[in-house]
């Protein structure tokens, strides 16, 4: 008896002890490989809400919270799992914010954070297959699915009387899902899909691609890719070969260098990134300033968010065991309750220590549907005088 | 003029850039062939040799832009790829002291230097990401066309239009003079004939006289000059990122083992039937057809042998099938 009790009494102080310790944030993100100049911009922002959050001195009573990085690169499912094991079992982390790319994603989930019970929090794993992933409630992600994507994107099109396109997506989950939902929506919609070819990314040469597409025809050519891949490597082949002038390009096609590359060259383009015209946006936007980094980055605020969700998860149960806060994340993300922008962790922490509800609005207005996703803001983008402008939200 | 449109469009999307790529790849591959021949190594280390000896190529552009230099319709690069040169030799000769000439010493078996040199090309891969980043980088400047596609149109009044872009046309007179220089060197001055001599029969070669380690450095000194030319060729024809250099590598070793691994003619050779595999068996004939055909005749579906995501699986289909049947490459090379 003396004994149990005096095991109870060190396990207790141990607990003590450990509770004092810094609750440790994954950042698991495609740190190099395909998707690498994502990653920057997007652990910046995790980073950021991690670092305001912890700055508080409000999260379970005045704990740290120090981000902990992992790279899962973008299509090595066994790195993934590597790098998601070790933040897991290694690093001991509360929760991870991340993959980056949908097949990372997945393969992290499925063989490690599902079977030790960890929260996954994606910023930007936007593949349809997820939707339907056996995931007991461990996995949220702030991006929306592309099968919404597709939908906007073919209302995007047919609204513009574009009626016949030709598809070209890069080979893997992401590309593959986006062009699948966007041919059902187009065709369904009476559209013709002309040809839809796969690209592999990073490869030396697109001649061969660029041939086929030219060749298949169709008024508009959809770029289903990464700005930083083969996309750009395609636009540039099409324009230089005169197979097409405008381009309709989805979200990982829209950043800063397709204007700073393309310019007015691709004028009358158009295409559709989640965003929203909330005041977030904005928001996110002044703190990247703050802090050197980009706001506006793509993926950048999704990331923001997804790391404050974790967070403000563990401040609502007052936990930092995944099984517990998983089952809150759903009811930030959502009214009823206060709007919380970026910036505002700390009001969020506080209102939540007293006991209220709030609404996580976030840099990406979030708003968590079906099994844990976003339900899917888009601006629409059209390249005017070579700048991607925002001509609509949907 | 349906016949004339058949042809320009097959010029425009298989010929030109089969071309201008197949000789981007053939002057890789006269670099890796080279260290094969002479150093009895597989350089895994040349694709980003190529992007390193470009991002200095790069830093150098930029900087000559800043002061106002520039080559008119021509890409400043040129100007800058003397000192491209020049760092990446600097950095191969380096490496070889520092590295290759310990294992070299020792007598080391090839597979042992192989997969030293695989070593090399992840500290090449650190040291070019740190320091130009892992970003897309253009730094094509100069007139862009010799002729576009809108001119040719309006030129010639046919449907189809024709594009030269001016970087496929400095490929391929570049690769032209590189490979009658490298040609000249090798068989007409001395220590052309010693490396070849040094690649022949090395105990010979030593027993007549000849220098190894002054073979070796003059050997890396050309690697360095064809690594950094082709690359800053294929970073103007496409765009520079670390991570495609790095990836080029599979298609340049293709293409000097079609052609022969150790045979400078194998390599170019290699270069442009890698190419124009890739290009030509995944073309969709559709177009072609349409203006071939008499119009009952015409296809309705793409009439394409097959998908482009075969592409890679054609040039590596050709290589098993040049190696069952003649091991040593197309142009006889040594035996891998």
């Amino acid at each position: 008896m003396k004994k149990l009790l005096l095991a109870t009494a060190a396990t207790s102080i141990l607990a003590g002890a450990a509770s004092a310790e810094d609750i440790k944030i994954g950042v698991l993100l495609g740190f190099t490989g395909p998707a690498e100049s994502l990653a920057t911009g997007m652990a910046a922002g995790a980073e950021a809400a991690i670092a305001e959050v912890s700055a508080s001195g409000l999260l379970l009573g005045g704990q740290t919270v120090v981000p902990v990085r992992g790279d899962s690169t973008c299509s090595d499912a066994a790195l993934a799992t590597a790098a998601a094991e070790r933040l897991v079992n290694g690093d001991g982390v509360a929760g991870i914010v991340g993959a980056l790319c949908s097949g990372a994603t997945t393969a992290a989930f499925q063989n490690v954070a599902l079977p030790n019970g960890m929260v996954m929090i994606s910023p930007s794993a936007t593949s349809p297959a997820l939707s339907v992933l056996e995931d007991d409630g461990y996995f949220f992600r702030t991006a929306p699915s592309d099968a919404r994507q597709g939908v906007v994107m073919s209302d995007i099109l047919l609204e513009q009387g574009i009626n016949s396109v030709a598809v070209t997506y890069t080979n893997n989950d992401y590309g593959k899902g986006l062009a699948e939902s966007f041919e059902a929506a187009y065709t369904a919609a009476g559209g013709t899909v002309t040809i839809n070819t796969p690209h592999e990314d990073g490869k030396a040469d697109y001649s061969a691609e660029v041939g086929a597409l030219a060749s298949a025809g169709g008024d508009r050519l959809v770029v289903a890719g990464y700005i930083d891949q083969g996309g750009p490597g395609i636009i540039q082949a099409a324009l230089d070969t005169g197979a097409f002038d405008t381009f309709h390009l989805p979200d990982g096609m829209i950043g800063d260098s397709l204007q700073e590359r393309f310019g007015a060259a691709i004028n009358g383009s158009t295409g559709q990134v989640p965003g929203t015209d909330s005041p977030g946006a904005a928001m996110i936007e002044a703190i990247g300033e703050a802090q050197g980094f980009q706001g506006t980055a793509p993926f950048a605020p999704e990331s923001y968010d997804a790391a404050a969700l974790i967070l403000l998860a563990m401040q609502a149960t007052g936990s930092t065991d995944p099984s517990v806060y998983k089952d809150a994340v759903m009811g930030i993300a959502n009214a009823p309750g206060e709007k919380i922008y970026p910036g505002e962790l700390a009001k969020a922490l506080e209102i939540l220590a007293n006991g209220g509800e709030i609404d996580y609005d976030g840099a990406s207005a979030v708003e968590l549907i079906g099994g844990g996703e976003s339900a899917g803001n888009y601006r629409q983008i059209e390249v005017i005088d070579g700048v991607i402008t925002t001509v609509n939200f949907r | 003029m349906d016949i004339l449109n058949a042809i320009v469009a097959l010029l425009n999307f298989v010929v030109i850039p089969g071309a201008a790529y197949g000789a981007q790849l053939a002057l890789g591959a006269l670099g890796v062939t080279l260290v094969y021949g002479i150093l009895r190594f597989s350089n895994f280390a040349h694709g980003d040799t190529m992007a390193f000896g470009t991002m200095a190529t790069i830093l150098i552009t930029w900087w000559l832009q800043s002061m106002g230099v520039s080559l008119g319709p021509l890409p400043t690069a040129l100007l800058a790829l003397p000192f491209g040169i020049l760092a990446a030799a600097l950095l191969l000769l380096a490496t070889d002291r520092g590295i290759y000439r310990f294992y070299r010493q020792r007598k080391a078996v090839p597979v042992i230097i192989v997969i030293v040199s695989t070593g090399v090309m992840f500290i090449y891969n650190g040291l070019v990401r740190f320091i130009i980043g892992v970003e897309d980088q253009n730094f094509l400047d100069g007139e862009r066309f010799i002729i576009s596609a809108r001119d040719f149109k309006s030129m010639t009044g046919l449907d189809e239009g024709l594009a030269l872009k001016t970087t496929q046309g400095i490929t391929i007179v570049v690769a032209v003079i590189v490979v009658a220089v490298l040609f000249w060197f090798l068989n007409k001055t001395r220590t052309g004939k010693s490396m070849r001599a040094f690649s022949d029969n090395e105990d010979l070669a030593l027993l007549s006289g000849i220098n190894p380690e002054r073979v070796v450095m003059v050997t890396w000194l050309i690697v360095a000059a064809l690594a950094t030319i082709a690359g800053v060729l294929y970073g103007l024809d496409k765009s520079f990122k670390p991570f495609t250099y790095f990836q080029l590598l599979l298609p340049i070793f293709a293409s000097a083992i079609v052609g022969g691994l150790g045979n400078p003619l194998g390599a170019i050779a290699g270069g442009f039937v890698i190419a124009f595999s890739e290009v030509t068996v995944t073309y969709a004939w559709k177009k072609v057809l349409i203006y071939l055909m008499p119009e009952s005749l015409e296809p309705s579906g793409l009439v394409q042998l097959m998908g482009t995501d075969y592409k890679f699986a054609v040039s590596f289909a050709i290589l098993v099938i040049v190696l069952l049947f003649k091991p040593t490459g197309l142009f006889k090379g040594q035996s891998v």
